[in-house]
C-alpha cells in the first residue's frame, strides 16, 4: 500500500507536539526547535502505590483518560492552536506494550486529522533529547549545546542504560544496560523491606539523610574483575536488593532494631556508587570527557552529588537537564523529533507499532 | 459527513454521509494489530471518500466491551482525532452497531449477541430487535460472563448470535441515526467489564 507521505510544512525550528505514554506519565510537551514551550505531565503513580509498582493495565487506562486534557493543557501553556503545529511527534519504545499504544493510537489520529506528519521515537533517546531543550528563563546564549561524542546514563523506575551518544540523531549505541532490575525498581523493593513506602527513591532518599553511607558494605553488582570481560557496563540490583534483605531480615531475628537510616544510606552509596563508577569508566575508556544523566532516578540527591563530584575530579563535563525533563514527559520526545525534522528525516510512515523493546540504535521507526 | 471507528474486536474504519450511506470502509479482524492498522485505515478511509477531516461533523467511537489493550487504541484515536478535528465525539456501545448489522442483514426476534472477552469468558447483549427509529432496543446487557453462565436462550426464544467484528460502518449509521432522533450517546467511558488484573502482594522474606 503506497500512501503519500505528509510533508514537513518547516524544517526551521519546527513547532513540534510530542506524546509520550510509555510508563506510568502521561507526558505532553510542546517545543519550537530547541524551545521548550510546554511540559504537562500527568502521573498516575499514586494510583501503583498501593501496590508498591506500576501496573501496567493501571497505567494504561490512566492515559486513556489523562490524554486529551494534558493535550489542551499543553496548547493553552504554549499559547498556540492545532494549525500552528508542524509535527506530532510520538514514543514508539521501549515501555510497556499497552501504555505505549495508547500514545501511538493517539498520535496517528492527531497526525491524520491535522494532516501532520508524524515522528515515532525512541524514548530512550528522547532522555537525551531532553538536554537540548532550553527552558523560558533561559536565553540561548546562556543554554551551551549538548556536545557530542557523549556518554549518557539513563537510570530510571524501568530503565538502567549506559549509551554512546556519537550523533543525536544518527548514531546511539548502548554500552551497557541493567541485566535484572532497573535501578529505581531497586529503590522500589529496599524500601519495601526498610517499611517505606512506594515510590522508594524519594523515601529512601529522606531515611538516608541522617544515615552512615559507610555503615554497612552492601556489594556492588557486577564491578569484580571477572565481569569485565562482559559485563563491563552492565548493571545488576538484584543481588543488592537481597543482600539488604538479608541483612534486615538477620537483624530482625536477633530481635535487634534496624538502624533505617544507615541501611538505606549505605543501600543508596551501593548503588550510586556503581551506576557513577561505571559511567565515569566509560568515559574514560572510550576517551569521551563528557557525560549526561537523565531518568526519574536523577532526582535522587546523593546520586547527583557523587556524579558531580567524581565527573570534576575525572575531568568529566556532568549535564544534568533540569528535573521536570528528567523524569518521562513529552517535551523531550518533541526534542528528539524536532532534531529529527532539522537534520531533514522523512516522517514515519502510519504503520509502526509500539515496540517495548525497541533497541537504542533505533533513534526512530520509519 | 460522520468518521466511525471501533477496535473492540479487530479494527474497523468508516465515512458515513448523512443519508447514512457508506462512503469507505476499511477492516480487519486481526485482534492484535490495533496500534498499527489504525493510522493507515483513517487515512486511507478519509482518502478513498474524498473527505478532508474538516468536512466531518463527528467522530463516532466503539466504546466496547472488548478486550482492553486494543479498545483503547480505538478510543484514544477517536477522542483525540475529534479534539483535532474539533468536532464531537459520539460514544456508542459497540454491541448496539453489531446488532444493527444483524437486523439489517435480515435477522428477526431475540438476539443473545457474544463477543470474546478473553480468558475463556464472554461479553454479551440481549436485544428484541430495532426500535421505531431504526436503533436496535437492548433488553440487557452489555454483561461480562463464563461460557456457561450466559443469560439463558431457551425460555426466552432467543437465538444466540457469536460474533467478531464490529463494522465500523454499522456503528456511524447507528450514530447517524441516534443523533438526528436524539437517542443519548453511551457515556464516554470505555466499557472494560473488568478490573485491572492486580493483587496485593505481601512481603516475602528471602533468607
Amino acid at each position: 500500500m503506497t500512501r503519500a507521505q505528509t510533508d514537513v510544512p518547516n524544517r526551521v525550528n519546527p513547532l513540534v507536539l510530542g506524546i509520550e505514554t510509555s510508563c506510568d506519565e502521561t507526558g505532553i510537551g510542546i517545543v519550537r526547535g530547541t524551545e521548550l514551550l510546554a511540559n504537562v505531565i500527568s502521573s498516575s503513580m499514586e494510583e501503583h502505590a498501593r501496590f508498591g509498582g506500576v501496573v501496567p493495565e493501571v497505567a494504561a487506562r490512566a492515559h486513556l483518560e489523562a490524554l486529551g486534557p494534558a493535550i489542551r493543557q499543553a496548547l493553552a501553556d504554549a499559547n498556540v492552536g492545532f494549525g500552528d503545529l508542524d509535527a506530532i511527534a510520538v514514543t514508539s519504545g521501549p515501555g510497556l506494550s499497552g501504555a505505549l499504544m495508547v500514545g501511538v493510537g493517539a498520535a496517528k489520529a492527531l497526525a491524520v486529522s491535522r494532516r501532520l506528519p508524524l515522528y515515532a521515537v525512541n524514548h530512550l533517546v528522547g532522555h537525551v533529547g531532553a538536554d537540548l531543550l532550553q527552558g523560558p528563563s533561559e536565553s540561548a546564549e546562556e543554554h551551551s549545546p549538548l556536545e557530542t561524542p557523549t556518554i549518557a546514563l539513563l537510570v530510571s523506575g524501568g530503565h538502567t542504560s549506559l549509551l554512546l551518544v556519537g550523533d543525536l540523531v544518527s548514531d546511539v549505541q548502548l554500552l551497557g544496560e541493567t541485566i535484572d532490575d532497573a535501578a529505581g525498581e531497586a529503590f522500589d523493593k529496599v524500601a519495601r523491606v526498610l517499611g517505606l513506602a512506594y515510590p522508594g527513591g524519594p523515601r529512601i532518599d529522606m531515611a538516608a539523610a541522617n544515615g552512615d553511607p559507610r555503615a554497612i558494605r552492601f556489594p556492588r553488582g557486577l564491578t569484580q574483575p571477572k565481569d569485565m570481560a562482559k559485563n563491563r557496563y552492565n548493571f545488576s540490583f538484584s543481588g543488592l536488593k537481597t543482600a539488604v534483605a538479608r541483612w534486615v531480615e538477620q537483624r530482625q531475628d536477633a530481635g535487634e532494631e534496624i538502624p533505617i537510616a544507615d541501611v538505606a544510606a549505605s543501600f543508596r552509596e551501593a548503588v550510586v556508587d556503581v551506576l557513577v563508577g561505571k559511567a565515569l569508566a566509560a568515559c574514560a575508556d572510550l576517551g569521551v570527557p563528557r557525560l549526561l544523566l537523565g531518568g526519574g532516578v536523577v532526582a535522587n540527591q546523593r546520586l547527583r552529588e557523587i556524579a558531580e563530584q567524581r565527573a570534576a575530579a575525572a575531568g568529566v563535563t556532568l549535564r544534568i537537564p533540569p528535573l521536570a525533563l528528567c523524569t518521562d514527559n513529552g517535551a523531550m520526545i518533541a526534542s528528539l523529533a524536532a532534531q529529527l525534522i532539522m537534520a531533514g528525516a522523512d516522517p514515519s510512515s502510519l504503520d509502526f507499532g509500539a515496540d517495548s523493546t525497541l533497541p537504542v540504535t533505533q533513534i526512530q521507526v520509519l | 459527513m460522520l468518521l466511525a471507528l471501533d477496535t473492540s474486536a479487530g479494527t474497523s474504519v468508516a465515512i458515513v454521509d448523512a443519508g447514512g450511506g457508506i462512503r469507505a470502509e476499511r477492516s480487519t479482524d486481526d485482534t492484535m494489530r490495533h496500534a498499527e492498522v489504525i493510522g493507515g485505515f483513517l487515512s486511507d478511509a478519509l482518502d478513498e471518500a474524498g473527505v478532508r477531516p474538516t468536512e466531518l461533523t463527528a467522530i463516532a467511537v466503539g466504546m466496547g466491551p472488548g478486550p482492553f489493550t486494543g479498545l483503547r487504541v480505538g478510543i484514544a484515536a477517536a477522542r483525540v482525532f475529534a479534539l483535532g478535528a474539533g468536532v464531537r465525539l459520539l460514544p456508542v456501545i459497540s454491541h448496539d452497531a453489531i446488532a444493527l448489522d444483524r437486523y439489517e442483514a435480515g435477522f428477526a426476534g431475540r438476539m443473545l449477541l457474544v463477543t470474546d472477552a478473553r480468558r475463556r469468558e464472554l461479553y454479551w447483549s440481549r436485544y428484541d430487535g430495532l426500535d421505531e427509529r431504526g436503533v436496535p432496543r437492548r433488553l440487557d446487557g452489555p454483561g461480562l460472563a463464563k461460557p456457561d453462565a450466559l443469560p439463558a436462550t431457551e425460555g426466552d426464544s432467543a437465538e444466540r448470535v457469536d460474533a467478531h467484528r464490529v463494522p465500523a460502518g454499522a456503528l456511524g449509521i447507528l450514530a447517524q441515526r441516534m443523533r438526528q432522533h436524539d437517542v443519548p450517546f453511551a457515556a464516554d467511558e470505555p466499557l472494560y467489564l473488568r478490573s485491572p488484573d492486580v493483587t496485593l502482594s505481601t512481603r516475602k522474606r528471602v533468607s
